[in-house]
């Protein structure tokens, strides 16, 4: 029971992820008709803005120290952060140590405008072109993104820690009754799976209790007759890419503390969000989520030693083999809507 | 209308014309020396092998910043090196044999098929002599049988699979590096001392041929000791995050984790052991431990705080001569030439790369030819020192170098980013040496066959 309690646990922040990109895959989809596959790579670029917001805050200048030596034994240069100096060195240290959350204030216009430049110089001029092309120019965009990444950043993992307040794990069995150290579940991960409902519940609201989302959701349903009403529908389309982006990008700056950023890790991500989408239905918003956390958890299952040693692999393609008999049972997926992806 | 002046007896003459002209120069190279790639009076062409993309990329950049330093010492430029306290003296600083050494490199991407193509394409297209450099067992079993077929000597770099020195060995292949083997038996007796001998662990192990060798070697030695194997679980290369796999372990009855990872599967992995409680747990009434078998310090710098305390094992280490003393001379020689040159001090990946060219082009200037039987000869059991990891044997039955092997712990408390580890204890090369046939090496079926010299 217990096991069964841990990979629960451990599929809802995997889920989240999974479940925050498909949003923006389908957001995009829905809006733009645009299969973007350089979306895992803005997923990418989030988890450096939380990189780079660290590197930002702990910007420094040298300080000779004759008492200690380098490794070639001349006199130590010892780094000292700015914002030692600017705020004293309990605040600096503070704001370095809560770098990873104060960075999505980094994150979300960093990445509205990426979004936004991704939508008018690139990707708008291939609305009208086959559902291939886009694929092929997206997944181009992807690859040139992660090799600009690898280039400032090398190809190592860089680990982003969460705050230390939020270091070590929680021991969640004993509030259900158990021995302790039976369900240990790290803050973090938490915070992650919060953070997710958060932000996928304001997707929501914002769309369905706004002006704005109201115009938006018009016209996913019906791009000409709201055009034909008066209203500029490709700039609210260019903002939701814009949105769409920022919500992957802070997806990647939460994740960034749970697996150290690389280059990689958004191709890692975009082939299963894809999957996700399918499986919880083109362009359905809850459909996405749904089926985001449902894979997250059935991965997390299928990964059990257990599970592996009675079926080695399975791991491996477990979400695959759901989305065959999901694709099978319910060619729309859970939610999909009629109409989508059908011409 | 035009009409195509195209025939089948002229595209067939030309072709055969064309053919015949672009394999002339190959041919009279291999003529005139008996050897593929004979190098001219002038020059000598070195092939480096490297990954310089995908999840070893930092590892190859580093070997290749230290063979372009050991090109730069061999022909005379620079400090000089390890040429300085190298126990051969027969490298003075003019090339080899006479001849400039130039070099060519390429991306083999750590994938087998890759290196293979890369390494071909140096040796057909560049007239590359010796190949060296890469980051994985995969790629230098790979491109050593290459080198094998078609008579050109391979100098491995970081392999530390069992298999390149043992069922995959090759007569043309060598490898510094230390192996699988060599990890577990220079652990093994640290573990005991540091944990005890009562102890079960839990392995996770990369889902390829380094992970089983490595898997098979920690799980031999332990249990020698006394420590009793739990479970063990094939984890998939392409994995980032191991929450599944970690979060059972605490429950497992396991109170020591071997995380047979490496590069970012290992920083991935140690980062959620970390991050689900590992550390400060404890299970059958002991603090639960995490061990990493290979260490490096770049992932070392990739794990960051939580690689304190983790006990694993090295190559090499830029400290050691500081901390030894002259045993490991050489170290500082390295260090001093490549930290100036790149502002920071080199990985052992970019050791045993620098070393591995220095002892190639010895045995060259020793047999006084590049013929690659020749060089296997002046290899074979050659017995060196100054080069870093004191006393050093070039075993002749299976190309496999023996040295005393580091074992390191992360540090608890570093004074700055490259001092990552601190030396626990060397284990003597006697400790961690076994006979060619042995079982973990391919048993008595294992040979190295007969040196190729190509052509």
């Amino acid at each position: 029971m217990d096991q069964i309690i841990v990979q629960i646990l451990n599929g809802l922040d995997k889920g989240s992820a999974y479940a925050l990109i498909a949003l923006g895959l389908t957001l995009i989809f829905g809006t733009l008709g645009v299969v973007n596959f350089a979306h895992g790579a803005l997923f990418m670029l989030g988890a450096f803005c939380a990189v780079i917001f660290n590197r930002l805050l702990s910007l420094s200048h040298k300080v000779v120290d004759e008492s200690r030596t380098d490794f070639l034994g001349n006199p130590m240069q010892v780094d000292v952060p700015y914002v030692h100096e600017w705020f004293g060195q309990a605040a600096g240290d503070a704001l370095i140590n809560w770098s990873v959350p104060l960075s999505i204030l980094f994150a979300i216009p960093v990445m509205l405008l990426v979004g936004v430049i991704m939508e008018r110089g690139l990707i708008k001029h291939f609305y009208k072109r086959p559902h291939a092309d886009q694929i092929l120019v997206t997944f181009g965009l992807a690859i040139v993104l992660q090799e600009i990444i690898k280039y400032f950043f090398g190809a190592n993992p860089i680990q982003t820690p969460a705050p230390d307040a939020f270091r070590g794990s929680l021991d969640f069995g004993v509030w259900l009754g158990f021995d302790p150290l039976t369900i240990m579940y790290p803050y973090w991960r938490l915070v992650y799976f919060f953070f997710a409902a958060i932000i996928i519940a304001g997707v929501f609201a914002f769309l369905q209790f706004t002006t704005f989302g109201m115009v938006v959701r018009a016209g996913m349903a019906d791009r000409e007759t709201v055009g034909l009403l008066g209203i500029d529908i490709d700039k609210r389309f260019t903002f939701m890419f814009g949105l769409a982006a920022a919500v992957a990008g802070i997806a990647g700056v939460m994740y960034a503390p749970i697996v150290a950023p690389n280059y990689h890790m958004g191709m890692d991500f975009l082939v299963l969000s894809f999957v996700v989408v399918v499986v919880g239905g083109m362009g359905s918003l809850p459909g996405a989520v749904a089926a985001g956390f449902l894979l997250g958890i059935l991965e997390s299952f299928a990964s059990m030693p257990a599970v592996t040693q009675f079926l080695p692999g399975i791991n491996q393609i477990i979400i695959y083999l759901v989305a065959i008999i999901v694709l099978l049972t319910r060619p729309r997926g859970l939610m999909g809507r009629k109409g989508v992806m059908e011409e | 209308m035009s009409k195509s002046t195209f025939t089948r007896r002229g595209v067939l003459r030309t072709g055969a014309v064309a053919g015949a002209g672009l394999a002339l120069p190959t041919y009279l190279r291999a003529q005139d020396s008996g050897f593929t790639n004979a190098p001219g009076p002038d020059s000598v062409t070195l092939g480096f092998s490297v990954p310089l993309s995908g999840p070893y990329a930092d590892e190859g950049a580093d070997e290749l910043r230290a063979l372009e330093l050991a090109v730069e010492h061999l022909n005379g430029e620079g400090d000089g090196g390890m040429l300085q306290t190298f126990s051969s003296k027969a490298l003075d600083g003019t090339g080899i044999l006479g001849r400039r050494v130039e070099y060519v490199s390429g991306d083999d991407q750590t994938k087998s098929d890759v290196a293979r193509a890369t390494a071909r394409s140096m040796i057909e297209k560049d007239g590359a002599i010796m190949i060296t450099g890469g980051s994985s067992s995969g790629t230098a079993v790979a491109v050593q049988a290459l080198c094998q077929e078609v008579g050109i000597i391979f100098m491995a770099g970081l392999t530390h699979a069992n298999d390149t020195t043992g069922k995959d060995r090759k007569a043309n292949g060598f490898r510094h590096f230390f192996n699988s083997y060599m990890s577990g038996a220079a652990l093994a007796p640290i573990l005991a001392s540091q944990y005890g001998t009562d102890r079960r662990a839990y392995h996770l192990t990369a889902d390829y041929n380094w992970g089983y060798t490595t898997e098979e070697a920690i799980r031999a030695s332990t249990e020698a000791m006394g420590w009793e194997t739990v479970n063990s679980v094939l984890t998939p290369l392409t994995q980032t995050d191991f929450s599944s796999y970690i979060a059972p372990v605490l429950n497992s009855g396991a109170d020591v984790l071997v995380l047979n990872h490496y590069g970012g599967n290992m920083v991935n992995s140690l980062t959620n052991a970390v991050q689900f409680g590992l550390r400060e747990a404890s299970a059958n009434g002991k603090q639960f431990e995490i061990v990493v078998p290979l260490y490096s310090e770049l992932m070392a710098r990739g794990a960051g705080p939580n690689i304190k305390g983790i006990l694993g094992s090295q190559n090499w280490d830029w400290k050691l001569e500081n901390e030894l003393g002259a045993k490991y001379s050489g170290t500082n020689a390295f260090v001093q030439s490549f930290g100036t040159k790149y502002g920071f001090p080199p990985s052992q990946a970019a050791h045993t790369c620098y070393v591995q060219t220095l002892l190639y082009a010895d045995a060259v200037t020793r047999a006084g030819s590049f013929a690659p039987c020749a060089v296997v000869e002046a290899l074979k059991d050659f017995e060196f020192d100054g080069l870093g990891n004191g006393p050093t044997l070039y075993r002749g039955d299976d190309h496999q170098c023996f040295k005393d092997v580091v074992v390191v712990r992360g540090k608890e408390n570093p004074e700055n980013e490259f001092d990552l580890v601190e030396i626990v204890e060397v284990t003597p090369v006697d400790q961690v040496t076994y006979p060619p046939d042995h079982p973990q090496f391919g048993g008595a079926e294992a040979t190295l066959g007969t040196c190729n010299n190509g052509a």
